[in-house]
Formats: structure tokens, C-alpha cells, sequence
């Protein structure tokens, strides 16, 4: 057993160099077939057997990896070399060092044919800058346009901002507590059973007051200050206050029920009611 | 002068306009685009005009999208190329000077491209500025390298590898350096 786990390690450190061999091939564009891809191949095969864990198995893949972007190295390297633009390159920079600068000119220039650009005013872009310069508002009253009004800053008053809806008249908990009275009083003076149609509660002379109501009925039901009685068959829904309500939220399953506010119920309840 | 004379005659003069005169970041005006603004026949245009250049000195270039010279190129091939006109003939050194470069400049020019072109297209940065810096000051390297990337000689990778840029494709014959070079 020692013997195995002793080879294994060899193996590992093994695939760890041919990894760092290959990138340095890849990384500094060093000649590809320094790597001898068959005696590579020929290690890679001799330690599989070892691998057993996954670990073990990914080095294995990335070893294969590199050494396929080896191979592509090489066959780029032949094509490049069987190309008329090949030259060796270290026949090239000891030819670099031993020129003179004038000589290293006189070659490039034999070979640099440099693009002609022009970059030039016209008679008909001046004629078009005129004409803009002309209908050009001047930076005065262009600036007065953009400049931001001067706004004094003050401290806003409550009731200011009960106007503009940033506060509410009433802290909301004290509003509900004035609904939830007004539903056990409603309930006491028009219900039956201590319970009350939900329409003849929540329904108001306006569309968007009963619109309020239904939902700050949904937050009675839900904070356990009334329930909700449906009668799926009768198509009646009824709500039923709570004398006192909860001290603790409940822990029961709670339900959704959606209830649709629509313009045409409201006109059909508030006949009724009027009746 | 026959319709047909003068039907070519404005259309090489829409041309000139559309190379001579930079039109986006980079100079040289793009097959597509010559088709839109010249027509379906405006590789013949190009002739034309690169006929006419011919006593200016001047010519027009294609390069190819693959980099490649290409002998028959097909329209599809044309209308992804990208067209330049350039210098037909050489600069004398004198001339270069006066068009705005240094001999060391050009000559670290020269030598970065055709140090690249032997290395298969791509070098570490620091290759080529240990090879400048035998001589060239050491400031200078460094400062030149980043004209010619600037200027459109070369690109830079983000691990600092220098690869031949749309400017020496467009401008340098690359077999005739390395043939010049090595002849020396």
C-alpha cells in the first residue's frame, strides 16, 4: 500500500512538470518541439492506473489539455516555417545587433509604403461653421436657459406634508383602530349574528372611498382585529369583528382571498344600499 | 468625353474623397462601404484609380480580412477588405525625417516588427524592449514601444504580448523586410 501511494505522489509531481513545461512553451513562445510529445504521452499513460480520486483524474485531463495546445503549436510552427515569411530568429537578432541603425532605416523604408491621410478644411464646411456660428444663441442666454433656479429651503410643516401625502393625517395604527370601532359599531347597529356583509361595510358614496375601505378592511382581517366569513355557495361574504383583538400575531396557516373592487360591484351595492 | 468616361470620372472622385480623407478612427474606408457610396462595380472604380495614382507614386492598398494576399479575392472577400491608399514607391531617409520620424524611432520600428514577424506574430513586451534597449536608451524604449502601439504598428495583449497591428499590414511589405534584413 505504501509502495502505490509512494508512486502516485511521483506521478503528480510528474503531470505537475510537464503542466509548468507546456505553459512555458505557450507563455514565452519558446520552440513548441522542445516537448517530446511521445515520451510525454508515454508518462501520461504510465500513471494512469494510479489515479483514483477526482483530483487525481482533473490532473490527468489538464496535463492532456496542455499538451494538445502543444501539438497546435507545432503544427503552427511547421506551417509557419514552410512560409517564404520564416526566418530564424536568432539568425535574425544577431543581425539586428550587428547592423547600423542608417542600414536597419534603409531596409525598413524599402518595405514601408505609408498611408496618404489628409485631414483639410473645406470652403463648404467653413460656409456650414458660419452658418451654425450665426444661429448660436450667446453663452449669456444659453446658461440663463440651463441655470437651476434658486430655491430658498425652509423646514416643512406637518401639515404641509399631510398635503402633499408624505404623512398621513393619522398614524396608521390609530386609524385602525378608529375602523375597527366603526365596524363593531356597524356590525352591532346593522349585522346579524355579530357579523356584517362585507359589501354594506366597506361600500362609500365614492368609488376611491370604498376602494379605501376594502383596504383597510384587508389589514383588520390580517392584524386579527376581524374575520372573514365566505359562503361560497350563496356567494356571500361576510366579516365578523373581534371584541378584543389578538396580543400575539397568529400562528396559523394564513389564507389569501382576493376580493375584486370593481367599479360596476360598487354601482351594484351602493343601489342596494341607497335602497 | 464619352458617358461611360465621364461616369467613371465622378465615381473616382468620390472615391479619392472617401480614402484620402479619414472618415472614422482609423484611415481607410471598408469594401461595404465603397459598394454603398460607388456601386456594385467599384472594385473597377478602384482600378481605375489605382492606374491613375500610379504616375502620382501612390497606390491603392487591400488588406485583406485574414491578413493574406489573396490572388482571385471573390466580392465577398472585397467587401470585408479594408482599402488604403499608400505610398507606391520608397521614402528616402531624408523624406522620413521630414514626415515627422527619428532614425532611432523608425529604426526601433523596423526592428520590433521584424523581431515579431520571426516569432510567428507574437512576443512578450519584454522581449522586444531587452533587444531595443542594446540600442536605444533605456527611456526611450519604453516610451517607443507605446508610440508605435498608439500609432497603430502594434497591439498589446493584457499579458503584455506585442502582436503586428492594422498600421504595419496596411503599410509594410513584411516579406520584403525580412529579405532586406537578412540580405544585409
Amino acid at each position: 500500500m505504501p509502495l502505490k501511494r509512494e508512486r502516485a505522489d511521483i506521478g503528480r509531481e510528474k503531470l505537475q512538470r510537464i503542466i509548468e513545461m507546456c505553459r512555458s512553451v505557450e507563455e514565452r513562445s519558446l520552440d513548441p518541439f522542445l516537448i517530446d510529445v511521445n515520451d510525454v504521452i508515454a508518462t501520461i499513460r504510465e500513471f494512469f492506473p494510479e489515479w483514483e480520486i477526482p483530483e487525481d483524474l482533473c490532473l490527468d485531463a489538464e496535463t492532456i489539455r496542455h499538451i494538445a495546445s502543444v501539438i497546435k503549436l507545432q503544427s503552427e510552427w511547421v506551417k509557419h516555417r514552410s512560409t517564404s515569411l520564416y526566418t530564424d530568429p536568432f539568425l535574425l537578432e544577431e543581425k539586428i545587433r550587428r547592423l547600423e541603425k542608417g542600414e536597419i532605416v534603409k531596409s525598413f523604408l524599402y518595405a514601408w509604403h505609408p498611408v496618404v491621410e489628409l485631414e483639410q478644411i473645406s470652403l463648404h464646411s467653413l460656409a456650414e461653421a458660419i452658418k451654425y456660428w450665426e444661429s448660436l444663441l450667446p453663452l449669456k442666454e444659453r446658461w440663463k436657459e440651463i441655470a437651476p433656479q434658486g430655491i430658498e429651503t425652509s423646514k416643512a410643516t406637518r401639515k404641509e406634508l399631510i398635503e402633499q401625502k408624505i404623512l398621513l393625517d393619522k398614524a396608521f395604527s390609530e386609524e385602525l383602530e378608529n375602523f375597527w370601532r366603526e365596524l363593531k359599531g356597524r356590525t352591532a347597529e346593522k349585522g346579524e349574528d355579530g357579523k356584517i356583509r362585507y359589501w354594506d361595510f366597506i361600500t362609500a358614496e365614492t368609488y376611491e372611498e370604498t376602494a379605501h375601505r376594502a383596504f383597510m378592511t384587508s389589514f383588520l382581517v390580517t392584524y386579527g382585529y376581524a374575520t372573514l366569513e365566505i359562503h361560497p355557495l350563496e356567494e356571500e361574504i361576510f366579516i365578523k369583528p373581534y371584541e378584543k383583538p389578538p396580543a400575539k400575531p397568529s400562528k396559523k396557516q394564513l389564507m389569501s382571498v382576493p376580493i375584486a373592487i370593481s367599479i360596476e360591484e360598487w354601482l351594484k351595492h351602493k343601489g342596494e344600499t341607497t335602497k | 468625353m464619352s458617358k461611360r468616361k465621364a461616369y467613371y470620372a465622378s465615381k473616382m472622385k468620390r472615391a479619392v474623397h472617401m480614402l484620402f480623407y479619414r472618415r472614422h478612427k482609423k484611415p481607410g474606408v471598408k469594401g461595404w462601404e465603397l459598394r454603398k457610396a460607388l456601386g456594385a462595380d467599384y472594385p473597377k472604380v478602384l482600378k481605375i484609380l489605382d492606374d491613375y495614382l500610379k504616375s502620382l507614386d501612390l497606390q491603392v492598398k487591400t488588406v485583406f480580412e485574414e491578413e493574406k494576399f489573396k490572388e482571385n479575392p471573390t466580392l465577398e472577400d472585397l467587401d470585408k477588405a479594408r482599402f488604403y491608399v499608400t505610398l507606391r514607391g520608397e521614402l528616402t531617409p531624408k523624406e522620413a525625417k521630414m514626415i515627422g520620424w527619428r532614425i532611432d524611432d523608425l529604426a526601433g520600428l523596423a526592428i520590433t516588427v521584424a523581431y515579431i514577424i520571426s516569432k510567428r506574430g507574437k512576443v512578450p513586451r519584454k522581449e522586444v524592449e531587452e533587444l531595443l534597449r542594446d540600442k536605444l536608451p533605456g527611456w526611450k524604449v519604453d516610451v517607443n514601444i507605446d508610440r508605435y502601439i498608439r500609432y497603430g504598428y502594434l497591439t498589446q495583449d493584457e499579458n503584455e504580448q506585442l502582436y503586428l497591428d492594422w498600421r504595419t499590414r496596411a503599410e509594410v511589405d513584411q516579406k520584403a523586410l525580412m529579405d532586406m534584413l537578412l540580405s544585409k
